[in-house]
C-alpha cells in the first residue's frame, strides 16, 4: 500500500525540511522506495539538506507544465538508489501550481514509490493547500514553544477540515535539562494541549546542524541521537511498534551523581 | 525532596506559564471568536436583557474562558458573563 505523507507545521523553522529529509532517508535505508517532494516553491531547501543541490536540472513546475517527463526531474540520491528527490522551483511562487495538479502528481508518483514524502511550506495559504492536496496522511512537526504549539493547533484544525484525519505529532528540539527544570513543556504537556497521537520525540541535537552543513541527513550517522529518533519514527510509520528512546541515555557523570541523591 | 531543588529557591516554573497562556489562546483560536465578535455578542445580549430588566452596562463583564468539565477531568471552554442588574422593575410591568 503506497502512501503519500505530508510533513507540515504552520510555523516556519521548526524542522519540517529536516524531518522530511531524515524520515525519507531512513525509510530508504530500510529498503523502501521513497520520493521526497519539495513543495516549498520559491524557497527550496530540501535539495541542500539532502546534498543534491548540484544535480538539479528540472523541477516540480517543469513536470507540471509539461516541460519534461516526471522521471527526468527526479534526482537519485548519492547513496541510496531507491531514494529520489523532486525539487521545488526556486524562481516561481506558490501560485504556479494548483491543488488539482498536485493531486495528479502524487497519484502518478504513487505508481512507482512506496512512500511519497511531501515537505510542506510554512504558513496556511496556497502553498499549504497545494502540499496537502494529494496526501493520505499528515505529520505535524512542532517544538515545545508557545508559538509553535499554537500554530500546530491551527494546522491540525485545517488538516481535519481538509479530511486529513488523525494527523500524527513529532515534537522536535526537546531539551531534557530544560524540561526537568520546568522551563520547557514536556511531551505530556504538548500532547495534552494538542490532543493528537505522538509518533516521535526528537532531542535538540548539534548533529542536526552538522549534518545540514554537510548535506548528509543525521539518520546516516549511527551516533546521532536525533538521527536515532528519526530512524525510530520511520519504523513507526511502517507500522512497527518501537518504544520511545530514553532522552537521558547520554547522562553525564555529574547527572548520574545527582540522580543518586534523588 | 529533590536534591537540586533543596539548594535552589522554588520559583513557579515557566513551562506552567507557557501552558496556561497557550490554553487560553487556543480557546479563542478554536472558538474562532475574535474580540470583535465578542463585542457584537455583548451588544446583542444587552439588547435582549434590557427588554426585561435594567442592567449596568458599564459593569458588564463577558469573556471566553475555561472551566473543568463535570464528567471528566478535562477543561472545557465556557462563555462567562457577569451582568449586574440595576433594577428588575421592568419585570413587573
Amino acid at each position: 500500500m503506497n502512501e503519500v505523507i505530508v510533513i507540515t507545521s504552520g510555523k516556519g523553522g521548526v524542522g519540517k525540511t529536516t524531518t522530511s529529509a531524515n524520515i525519507g532517508t531512513s525509510l530508504a535505508m530500510d529498503g523502501h522506495s521513497v520520493v521526497l517532494v519539495d513543495a516549498d516553491i520559491g524557497l527550496r531547501n530540501l535539495d541542500v539538506i539532502m546534498g543534491l543541490e548540484n544535480r538539479i536540472v528540472y523541477d516540480i513546475i517543469d513536470v507540471i507544465e509539461g516541460n519534461c517527463r516526471l522521471k527526468q526531474a527526479l534526482i537519485k540520491d548519492k547513496q541510496y538508489p531507491n531514494l529520489f528527490l523532486l525539487p521545488a522551483a526556486q524562481t516561481r511562487d506558490k501560485d504556479a501550481i494548483s491543488p488539482d495538479q498536485m493531486q495528479k502528481l502524487c497519484n502518478s508518483l504513487r505508481n512507482d514509490f512506496e512512500y511519497i514524502i511531501i515537505d510542506c511550506p510554512a504558513g496556511i495559504e496556497q502553498g499549504f493547500k497545494n502540499a496537502i492536496a494529494g496526501a493520505d496522511k499528515a505529520i505535524v512537526v512542532t517544538t515545545p514553544e508557545v508559538s509553535a504549539v499554537r500554530d500546530a493547533d491551527r494546522i491540525i484544525g485545517l488538516l481535519e477540515a481538509h479530511d486529513l484525519r488523525n494527523p500524527k505529532l513529532i515534537l522536535n528540539r526537546v531539551r531534557v535539562d530544560m524540561v526537568k527544570r520546568g522551563d520547557m513543556m514536556s511531551i505530556e504537556d504538548v500532547t495534552e494541549i494538542l490532543a493528537i497521537d505522538i509518533i516521535g520525540v526528537v532531542p535538540d541535537d548539534e548533529s542536526i546542524v552538522i549534518s545540514s552543513n554537510c548535506g548528509e541527513p543525521a539518520v546516516k550517522d549511527e551516533k546521532s541521537r536525533a538521527g536515532q529518533a528519526f530512524r525510530n519514527i520511520s519504523k513507526r510509520i511502517c507500522g512497527e511498534d518501537i518504544s520511545f528512546i530514553n532522552l537521558e541515555e547520554n547522562a553525564t557523570f555529574f547527572n548520574k551523581i545527582k540522580k543518586m541523591f534523588k | 525532596m529533590d536534591f537540586s531543588s533543596f539548594f535552589s529557591r522554588k520559583a513557579p516554573s515557566t513551562k506552567d506559564t507557557a501552558k496556561d497562556r497557550l490554553k487560553l489562546v487556543l480557546i479563542h483560536d478554536r472558538a474562532n471568536c475574535s474580540t470583535q465578535v465578542l463585542e457584537m455578542l455583548k451588544t446583542d445580549i444587552i439588547k435582549v436583557i434590557s427588554n426585561y430588566m435594567d442592567i449596568d452596562e458599564d459593569e458588564l463583564d463577558m469573556q471566553i474562558t475555561q472551566t473543568s468539565s463535570e464528567d471528566s477531568n478535562k477543561t472545557v471552554p465556557v462563555l462567562y458573563a457577569n451582568i449586574p442588574i440595576k433594577s428588575i422593575r421592568k419585570l413587573q410591568k
